[in-house]
């Protein structure tokens, strides 16, 4: 087996993970998806890091790892805050335009 | 010549083992998105997780691997499961689209996107490679503690700062400033006597015999559920349970098995409809 | 001595100043001050006159520089004076009969509350009309220019609460605004061409710019004269300017302001001289309007407004003198100081006659008024002979050789043009004499008003009579005094030129042919009014005599012509606005708001749908790249 199918393993988690956020209304769930997102770029960060045989790949994805758990900490913030302000965590309800 | 044969296939077991684990991984993602529930979908995220921690293992990223199953399925998983228990846990999203369009476009969009993500990974002519051995011959982690260490220093010294940021930004976003003292009980119920709204206590809720039931409305005297007998909390999520009905329909249910099991004997009583009727 | 010549103005201006901010303590004295101030602008043109006599005929041309108005690199505009021989015999006709007039006005306007701001506005027309004149350019001139008619607007709506009034001095002002606009673009050419507008550069390198320029500036500049001068097409205005006060009317509308056009034309003779072209519309406006004036005031049964219509058929004389060039432009200053005397007259004996008459004007209501006034008689009488050209009184001089110079012309044009002032002249005899029989002469034929107080006519106030007599001497004896020895003609010769012209017919011929025509024309007024009563109304009378009630139908013609042209321009340009230009801004407008609606669609708030369009851009890139890596 080609050590390529792990980077076509990554680039389809990628593509699911984003059409997640794109259908998915409730914030938790776009979170997680934007979390699938990150980690199947973590996946093709360790692959490419096996193809050159240099650990620079792995560092990246280590980044990747910190800045995710950042992220979700103040994500996950901000969607409790809007929880207790809205009642909702349908990011759709975050709109006050009028159509 | 071996270590260059090994790069550029892998062994029957890996690649017998990425298969399977691919399938379970993409099977995962999908539920991820397409559950209607968000712990189920949390939970089916936790099990990609930890396929993908077993593919980096498999990539020679033993670290990484770790890291993985311990921060992100361990920690990160968990806080968004507390996240999803605090706003929720029972409540299942209508996965109806509202934005006129918005679906189509999505999947367009994700199609293209990854037909040509796909395509280009294929066209890219990916012959080269060196294999992880080498690197990992000093042990993983001490290559990864080197180079953390050494050329990537300031990035890692800067992720400390991103860090402390982080926390802080989290506290701030959630905690509320009390701007007046908190009322005692004792102020609180002399507001109540005040008001005249409702001086006793709040009643209790109903009780149900198949589980704790606090979310269960107690029901009123004319048999319609009182939205006051359930805690606000579960009250402003919208998860308080009528089951009013529910005994109802276990209550025909019973009586129709036992109008199929009595079929005959029904025959013969043909007054019985009228009664069911008269008692409706 | 020609440190004088600011002073000049500056006396009338000063009066002007203090007379309208003043305020109400000077209403005691004001009208005196005015006329103290007139008087001394006169005296200080007579001592400039006599300083002037005392100087050989070269060198009596004297400027005085008072500052550097505009000084831009290229563009030197100077308040600069200039007296010559011109501006001097101006200077004294305009503070002359001013100073007459003002003294005049003292007992006209002694019941009008205003009569102060009356005096303030006569000043402030003195001191205009004397820029006018004195200016050593174009520009400082055009100054002037708009002064006078500044204050002509004030006079003519003097008396503002009377609609009429108002709505005259409005009308008087907009048609003189066309005028100014060819003075202004005159002068803008002359500009472009010359890169100067002061009278000596200008008018002495004139021949040798294009005859093309010549004539286009030429032409502005006789659009300019026929709005000041009320000639033929711009002369609508003079006969409703007689709302104003009748001092008004024979100093500003008569005597002075009215002639700024020749004056015009004769101080750019250079200018017409290389111009024939310009000089033969000059001679043509000045034809028809001579007869055009003529006809107007033989049908008017308004006194004023008749002897407006006279006004005008005067200036028509002199304008068509200026416009025969070198031959025509000493008669026509000659006719423009002999008619500023006798009109003036003729004005203020008119202004007499309705001061005792309770302000009627209406002729058909006088009649036999020669015993009741005899000094507004006899005056009014000399002013009447000499505008007719009675042999022997001024107009018979100035008029004569008018008519002679346009036979001198040459050719057709010639005739044509001398025919139109010998018939003018009959004309002139015939209206005239119709003024003098149905004012002086028959019975009384006045009624008691609505009111019932029958008027009670009486002679003036020595205030007003003595500016009458002396006016009465000055039409009695000028014409003769200029003519003598050609003195006028020697006087003014430094500065127009004069050229004696060839006359296919001589000058005895002429004379005798413009008395035969005099003593006809006259004949037929007695005949029709003399013999005759004068009906109380105004029978209909014949086809030209209606349309000359309504002043030839002018006020017809640029109502349907102008009004109606220009309501119907504005309709259409309206109408092009609206569809066309609010059409394009409009339909742009709605477009773009139509496109923003769409695109506003696009902003949802939603999330999602900016994650959708971002996802979109991501996977555009992505399709980018491959597409370059493929290239």
């Amino acid at each position: 087996m080609n050590p390529v199918n792990y980077l076509y393993l990554a680039a389809l988690l990628f593509t699911i993970g984003a059409t997640g956020v794109l259908i998915r209304r409730n914030a938790i769930v776009v979170f997680m998806c934007i979390e699938l997102m990150l980690n199947a770029c973590n996946l093709a960060f360790v692959t490419f890091s096996r193809m050159h045989g240099n650990l620079d790949g792995q560092i990246i994805a280590f980044f990747t790892m910190v800045v995710a758990a950042a992220e979700v900490v103040v994500g996950l913030a901000i969607i409790v805050s809007l929880f207790r302000t809205r009642h909702s965590a349908s990011v759709d309800d975050a709109s006050l335009m009028k159509l | 010549m071996t270590t260059q044969l090994a790069a550029y296939t892998t062994s029957t077991g890996e690649a017998f083992q990425f298969w399977v684990l691919a399938t379970v991984a993409v099977i995962g993602a999908l539920c991820t998105v397409f559950m209607k529930k968000a712990v189920h979908s949390a939970l089916c995220l936790a099990g990609t997780m930890i396929v993908l921690a077993v593919f980096y293992l498999a990539n020679g990223a033993y670290f990484l691997g770790i890291v993985q199953i311990v921060v992100y399925t361990g920690a990160i998983m968990m806080l968004f499961l507390f996240v999803v228990m605090l706003v929720g846990v029972t409540a299942a999203d209508s996965l109806r689209e509202t934005i006129k369009g918005q679906r189509w476009l999505a999947l367009l969009c994700g199609v293209g996107f990854g037909v040509l993500l796909l395509g280009g990974i294929a066209n890219a002519s990916l012959k080269d490679f060196d294999g992880i051995g080498k690197a990992n011959a000093g042990g993983n982690v001490e290559g990864l503690a080197a180079l953390i260490f050494t050329r990537y220093v300031f990035a890692f010294e800067i992720t400390g700062a991103l860090l402390i940021t982080a926390a802080v930004g989290a506290m701030v976003l959630t905690h509320r400033e009390r701007t007046e003292r908190a009322r005692t009980q004792r102020e609180l119920s002399e507001q109540r006597v005040r008001e005249g709204k409702h001086v006793p206590p709040l009643p209790a809720p109903g009780v149900y015999a198949r589980h704790n039931a606090v979310d269960i409305a107690g029901l009123l005297p004319d048999g319609t559920p009182s939205e006051l007998t359930v805690n606000k909390t579960l009250r402003d999520r919208g998860q308080i349970r009528d089951v009013s009905d529910e005994a109802l329909s276990d209550l025909k249910a019973l009586e129709q098995r036992a109008a199929e099991r009595l079929e005959r004997a029904e025959d013969e009583r043909p007054t019985h409809k009228r009664t069911e009727e008269a008692s409706k | 001595m020609e440190n004088l010549i600011a002073l000049l103005i500056a006396a009338p201006l000063l009066g002007a100043a203090v007379l309208l901010c003043g305020g109400r303590r000077l209403d005691a004295v004001g009208h005196w001050l005015g006329t103290l101030l007139a008087g001394l602008s006169f005296v200080l043109g007579v001592v400039l006159f006599t300083d002037m006599l005392g100087k050989a005929a070269g060198q009596r041309a004297v400027t005085q520089h008072l500052f550097s108005w505009i000084p831009v690199a290229g563009f030197q505009a100077d308040v600069t004076f200039r007296l010559d021989q011109l501006s001097m015999t101006f200077v004294l006709l305009i503070t002359g009969v001013g100073s007459l007039i003002h003294l005049y006005s003292v007992g006209y306007m002694e019941h009008d509350e205003r009569r102060r701001r009356f005096f303030g506005y006569l000043n402030l027309f003195l001191a205009a009309m004397l820029l006018l004149v004195l200016a050593d350019n174009y520009l400082l001139l055009y100054v002037g220019w708009e002064g006078v008619g500044l204050a002509s607007y004030l006079l003519i709506g003097f008396w503002q609460h009377k609609p009429s009034a108002a709505t005259a001095a409005k009308k008087a002002f907009l048609v003189n605004r066309v005028g100014d606009m060819g003075l202004s673009i005159a002068i803008m050419l002359m500009f472009t061409t010359f890169g100067t507008f002061a009278f000596v550069p200008v008018l002495h390198s004139a021949d040798s710019a294009g005859e093309g320029k010549l004539t286009a500036i030429g032409l502005m500049l006789l659009l300019a004269a026929c709005g000041k001068s009320a000639q033929v097409p711009l002369q609508s205005w003079l006969g409703d300017a007689m709302e104003g006060p009748t001092p008004v009317s024979a100093l500003i509308h008569a005597a002075t302001m009215v002639t700024a056009g020749v004056y015009l034309i004769v101080r750019s003779g250079a200018i017409f001289n290389a111009a024939p072209d310009a000089q033969l519309v000059v001679t043509v406006v000045g034809a028809v309007t001579l007869l055009f004036g003529a006809i107007v005031g033989c049908a008017k049964d308004d006194i004023k407004k008749a002897l407006a219509g006279s006004t005008m058929s005067q200036i028509g004389y002199m304008v068509l003198a200026a416009g025969l060039g070198p031959i025509g432009y000493i008669f026509a200053i000659m006719h423009l100081v002999t008619h500023g005397f006798f009109k003036a007259g003729l004005f203020l004996g008119a202004g007499s006659v309705m001061h005792g008459m309770n302000d009627e004007v209406d002729m058909r209501r006088y009649g036999g008024l020669r015993t009741y006034m005899p000094v507004t008689f006899v005056t009014f009488g000399l002013g009447y002979l000499a505008i007719i050209g009675f042999p022997g009184l001024s107009g018979f001089f100035s008029k004569d050789k008018i008519i002679e110079a346009a036979f001198a012309k040459g050719g057709a044009e010639g005739w044509i043009l001398g025919g139109a002032a010998l018939l003018g002249a009959a004309i002139t005899a015939y209206y005239m004499t119709r003024v003098m029989i149905m004012t002086f002469f028959g019975e009384k034929r006045w009624q008691p008003d609505e009111q019932g107080n029958e008027p009670h006519p009486h002679e003036s106030p020595g205030v007003m009579t003595i500016p009458m007599i002396v006016l009465a001497v000055g039409s009695v004896f000028a014409g003769g005094f200029f003519s003598i020895g050609d003195r006028f003609v020697h006087w003014l010769e430094p500065v127009t030129g004069h050229a004696e012209g060839n006359s296919p017919v001589s000058a005895m011929t002429v004379t005798v042919a413009t008395l035969v025509l005099l003593v006809v024309g006259a004949g037929i007024a007695y005949a029709q009014y003399g013999r005759r009563p004068v009906l109380a109304v105004a029978p209909r009378g014949s086809l030209l005599t209606r349309a000359a009630r309504r002043d030839l139908l002018q006020d017809d013609f640029n109502h349907v012509v102008l009004v109606r042209g220009g309501e119907h321009l504005t309709r259409s340009l309206v109408y092009v606005d609206h569809t066309l230009v609010d059409g394009v801004v409009n339909g742009t407008a709605a477009s773009v708001g139509g496109l923003s609606g769409r695109l506003r669609r696009l902003q949802n708030g939603f999330a999602r749908s900016y994650a959708v369009s971002m996802f979109g851009g991501a996977a555009v890139l992505v399709a980018l790249t491959l597409l370059m890596r493929a290239v």
